[in-house]
């Protein structure tokens, strides 16, 4: 799969040069919706064009990267005198500017029909742009840099633009609290970033990561880098138990942002990971990987648990990125697994699983996140419980919503499907692990994974059942409109990759090849050794799976069914065999839209099922005019656990702190006298 | 894999599969025969599935006026996912190219597939029942599923493979050994196909209207061939998982040359294997009464457990030793 793109790349740019330009197009967006208060327009006409162009010029760039598998790099004459600013673009960081490019260029051409609405709001329009130039500017750059000045820089960019994107509807107290906790997380995570850094570049004597990449650190020292880069990057990335902010905050941005953190930034963190711990930290140890695979596995399945409850479209989107996002670290954690028991190749297939993985949830969280913004500029709902008979509103919507679903579930033959088998094949291999324990901790990890896929299949299974399907359960919803074409262009963009990625899976393990080249020092020979038709990831003996037959398999019989029946044994001129009626439900009364079952009672029986992992709160109210009411709230258990006994503890130390602030000048001057000495005793 | 992907693998992958669609009706009537007649009644003949599916192809079809047109397609889909999957599972002869475009994962995916299909078009119409219906459906596979996992597993790390003609050959290999994980799979296998088959205890397939039913509930607002077609994918599924059980636990008989004498054998075997099988189904549908269904994640969670199990006797006590 390597031959095509070598061809095509003389003739283009150096792959560096137009990830620069990328940077340069999202800064000039931003740059050019500073006046947008004064003319809304140009939010849409001129804004976000642009963020789409960038993210098609990062798409280049990326494949640019991939196809040659060279490193490039570059110092910009910015930064500190001593510390210019480097950038370095090889397939690693190529593979995530792919990534950020395919989703950014959906999203914009999403985004104008998008914001079309928000002019009448009362949300700042200038801020909105500015904010998200920036917001694609920093992660472009995240990606970009080869240092951990530049990369901590472009973080706090990254994360402070989008911070304003979430207080977007700042008038809305959910939002203001909901942007301070991502604020809270997103600097708790920074600061464990730079620490770990600290370690790194103290060992390696420079910030820049070719010094760190060498650094020779002791088992300890490692793990402690190790250990800060996972809760680092673990918190953005929106691992259990440290997740809790990411369905506050993805869910109040404006839909194109949401999907752009849900589907992108997390990939970002992601990416930071990658680069620290496969790259960086270089030889692993086999504790990091029993970690993470623990932790991925638990997020994975209580991802799944709380996003099945969910009954606000765009929480239960978020939460299903926790749930996806603990997948992709269970398969980066048994890549380390294998590696520290030196099977190189095991670990490059887990390894391009879980980035395969990557690219995947970023295209269907992308396409899921862009549909619900579209039936929320149809409908202004983003409630399940008052949706219902939206495909024959929105068939278009529908359909490609529906193929996200399909990929989401991990239902062949798309996308989500490719990149699990991938992942279930690596698990099967753990036979070749010399320890008992790993041995059978592979298996439970699997199981994990099983449960998970499952239980999202349930999720979406109610997501479209309710919200598509069926009837109306309120009068708004009844009345969709369409939705502009703009978004719909959007949406079957990303829902013809899913499919696209899904059947040629062989394409992407064959842009994966430098990557794990790069990382690893070795390729997946066997994975498409018998052409683009087969996958056989160990060898054609192990396992195969061939997605384009499965496809032609599908769709021919299925068209042969029904031509079969079409022609044959309905030959024309005979009576219409086919007619229209009223619906049956065994001959009770005539169903009305309540009969229908609600997004809640769906998920019920299962919710009684996993009722410890709740906190529920379950209410009957009876009101005057003897009418029930059945109240359930379902809370996130890591709020009681972990949130706020830390809360309760800052403020008992606050207290205790308080205590110096007497509001007189003189004992405020004894304790800086005080405060001088000793340190005055300390140096000397 | 290029082995077996001949002219007259394809050809007989083709008979194969059109064996499944034809054979599918006849266990499910004999089932019912054998039940019958431990009932103390005569019961219909084992081919009256095939004048059912006749009948109802036959019939003009309704669909509601509320039905969108994914109600529509969901019957071929359904058949055709189910069908797929079943194709992949070697029936009369190992090494066929069906068994090397999916694999056992797949086999489960293919299934999901049409399962999620079956439970959309449940909820499509908007009745309640249709819901109550896709919901059931949707717990039982939430839990059966990663058992069904589980075991397959146990299977693929046996033998290094997830493809299931490999599996089988090994097994056949290796001759009569008693491995813990098999029995441990086996037993997690059987109240898997139990359960996502409908069958008693989890779900009764010989009654409608009752507040219990599942499968049938989501199948209420079909008639005419769409009904006709999900019906047959129903007992393609229970052949399906019947021919898996009978197949990988006891390969015998099972042609690994594709020659005539071989598949004529092989046919026999896989005849006998069914017809048990059948019988035992019918015995324990009579013993057994249904479960309430807040009972059945039991039943499921126990198959989870022997799944798990397996996989870890398979990994402690087996490898390397």
């Amino acid at each position: 799969m390597s031959d095509p793109m070598p061809v095509l790349m003389p003739a283009l740019p150096a792959p560096l040069g137009l990830a620069g330009l990328a940077v340069l197009l999202a800064l000039l967006s931003g740059l050019g919706a500073l006046p947008a208060g004064r003319w809304p327009w140009l939010l849409r006409g001129f804004s976000l064009p642009l963020l789409g162009l960038a993210g098609l010029v990062a798409l280049g760039a990326g494949l640019g990267a991939l196809g040659t598998g060279q490193a490039e790099t570059a110092t910009l004459p910015l930064g500190l005198p001593w510390l210019p600013w480097q950038l370095r673009l090889d397939a690693l960081s190529g593979w995530f500017l792919l990534i950020i490019g395919l989703v950014t260029a959906a999203v914009g051409l999403y985004g104008p029909a998008y914001v079309r609405s928000l002019e009448r709001g009362q949300g700042s329009l200038a801020t909105l742009g500015v904010c998200s130039g920036l917001f694609v500017a920093g992660m472009l750059l995240v990606v970009l840099a080869a240092d951990a000045f530049l990369f901590m820089i472009a973080w706090e960019l990254m994360s402070l633009s989008s911070y304003f994107l979430v207080a977007f509807q700042h008038e809305q107290a959910a939002s203001r609290r909901a942007a301070f906790l991502y604020l809270l997380m997103a600097h708790i995570g920074g600061l464990a970033i730079l620490l770990g850094f600290g370690v790194l570049s103290a060992f390696g004597g420079g910030f820049a990561f070719t010094a760190m990449g060498g650094a020779d650190l002791s088992p300890t020292w490692a793990t402690i880098a190790f250990g800060l880069a996972f809760v680092g990057f673990g918190m953005k990335a929106g691992l259990v138990p440290l997740h809790a902010w990411l369905p506050e905050s993805h869910p109040a941005a404006p839909s194109h942002i949401s999907a752009l953190m849900s589907a992108v930034m997390l990939k970002v963190a992601v990416y930071g990971f990658v680069r620290v711990v496969f790259d960086l930290i270089g030889t692993p140890h086999w504790p990091w990987g029993v970690v993470l695979i623990i932790i991925g596995g638990g997020a994975a399945v209580l991802g799944a648990l709380y996003a099945l409850v969910q009954t606000d479209l765009k929480r239960l989107l978020a939460y299903s990125s926790v749930e996806n996002l603990g997948v992709i670290f269970l398969g980066l954690g048994l890549a380390l697994l294998f590696l520290s028991a030196d099977l190189p190749v095991l670990g490059a297939l887990a390894l391009v699983a879980a980035l395969y993985h990557a690219l995947n949830h970023a295209l269907f969280k992308g396409l899921l996140f862009l549909g619900t913004g579209a039936i929320l500029h149809s409908t202004h709902e983003r409630d399940l419980e008052q949706m219902g008979g939206l495909l024959r509103r929105m068939p278009w919507t529908g359909l490609f919503f529906l193929i996200g679903v399909l990929s989401i579930a991990g239902l062949p033959p798309f996308n989500g499907f490719a990149s699990e088998w991938l992942l279930f094949q690596a698990a099967l291999q753990s036979w070749q692990l010399e320890s008992g324990v790993l041995r059978s901790l592979v298996p439970i990890a699997a199981a994990a994974l099983a449960l998970t896929a499952a239980l999202v299949a349930v999720t979406f299974v109610k997501v479209f059942g309710i919200a598509f399907l069926g009837q109306a359960r309120s009068r708004h919803v009844r009345r969709a409109r369409r939705a502009p074409l703009g978004m719909r262009a959007a949406l079957g963009l990303l829902a013809v990759l899913c499919i696209a990625f899904g059947v040629l899976p062989s394409v992407v393990l064959g842009l994966l090849d430098q990557v794990t080249l790069l990382l690893l020092g070795v390729r997946l020979p066997q994975a498409t050794a018998h052409g683009w038709l087969w996958l056989t990831p160990v060898s054609p003996d192990t396992a195969s799976y061939s997605a384009p037959l499965v496809v032609l398999l599908l769709l021919g019989i299925a068209g042969l069914t029904l031509v079969l029946f079409k022609s044959l044994l309905n030959p024309p001129g005979a009576r219409q065999r086919q007619r229209r009626c009223d619906p049956w439900d065994c001959g009770f009364a005539a169903p009305t839209p309540a009969m229908q079952a609600s997004a809640g009672g769906f998920v019920q029986p299962l919710r009684r099922v996993f009722a410890p992992t709740f906190m529920l709160t379950e209410l009957l109210l009876i009101r005057d005019d003897g009418s029930h009411r059945w109240l359930v709230r379902v809370a996130d258990r890591a709020w009681g656990w972990l949130y706020l006994p830390v809360v309760r503890l800052l403020e008992q130390v606050a207290r205790r702190v308080v205590r110096l602030q007497s509001g007189n000048v003189r004992v405020y001057l004894g304790w800086t006298l005080a405060t001088l000495v000793v340190l005055l005793w300390i140096i000397t | 894999m290029s082995s077996s992907l001949t002219l007259l693998g394809w050809l007989l992958a083709l008979l194969q599969a059109l064996l499944y669609l034809a054979l599918a009706p006849l266990l499910v009537g004999w089932v019912r025969l054998v039940k019958a007649r431990l009932q103390g009644r005569r019961g219909p003949s084992p081919l009256q599935p095939y004048r059912d599916l006749r009948k109802l192809f036959n019939k003009d079809t309704r669909v509601a006026h509320t039905a969108s047109p994914l109600f529509i397609i969901a019957p071929y889909l359904v058949l055709v996912a189910t069908w797929l999957a079943a194709a992949t599972v070697p029936l009369l002869a190992l090494e066929l190219p069906t068994a090397v475009i999916a694999d056992l994962i797949v086999l489960a995916g293919l299934l999901a597939l049409g399962r999620v299909f079956l439970a959309l078009a449940g909820m499509d119409v908007g009745t309640a029942f249709g819901g109550f219906g896709a919901s059931r459906e949707m717990l039982v596979s939430a839990l059966a599923e990663p058992a069904m996992l589980m075991a397959a597993f146990t299977l693929a790390m046996t033998a290094h493979s997830t493809n299931l003609s490999s599996v089988m050959a090994t097994h056949l290999a290796e001759g009569l050994v008693v491995r813990p994980s098999y029995l441990f799979a086996f037993a997690a296998l059987v109240l898997v196909a139990i359960a996502e088959t409908g069958r008693l205890p989890v779900d009764n397939p010989a009654t409608h209207l009752e507040l219990t039913m599942t499968h049938e509930a989501m199948l209420l607002e079909y008639s005419g061939r769409h009904l006709a077609l999900m019906e047959w994918a129903a007992q393609l599924k229970l052949l399906l998982y019947a021919v898996l059980i009978a197949n990988v636990f006891v390969p015998w008989g099972i042609a690994t040359t594709l020659t005539l004498g071989a598949l004529l054998l092989a046919l026999v075997a896989i005849l006998t294997k069914l017809v048990l099988l059948g019988a035992a189904l019918g015995l324990a549908e009579t013993l057994f009464a249904k479960l309430r269904l807040f009972r059945v994640p039991n039943l499921l969670n126990l198959a989870l457990l022997l799944g798990l199990l397996g996989l870890l006797s398979h990994v402690i006590l087996e490898v390397g030793a």
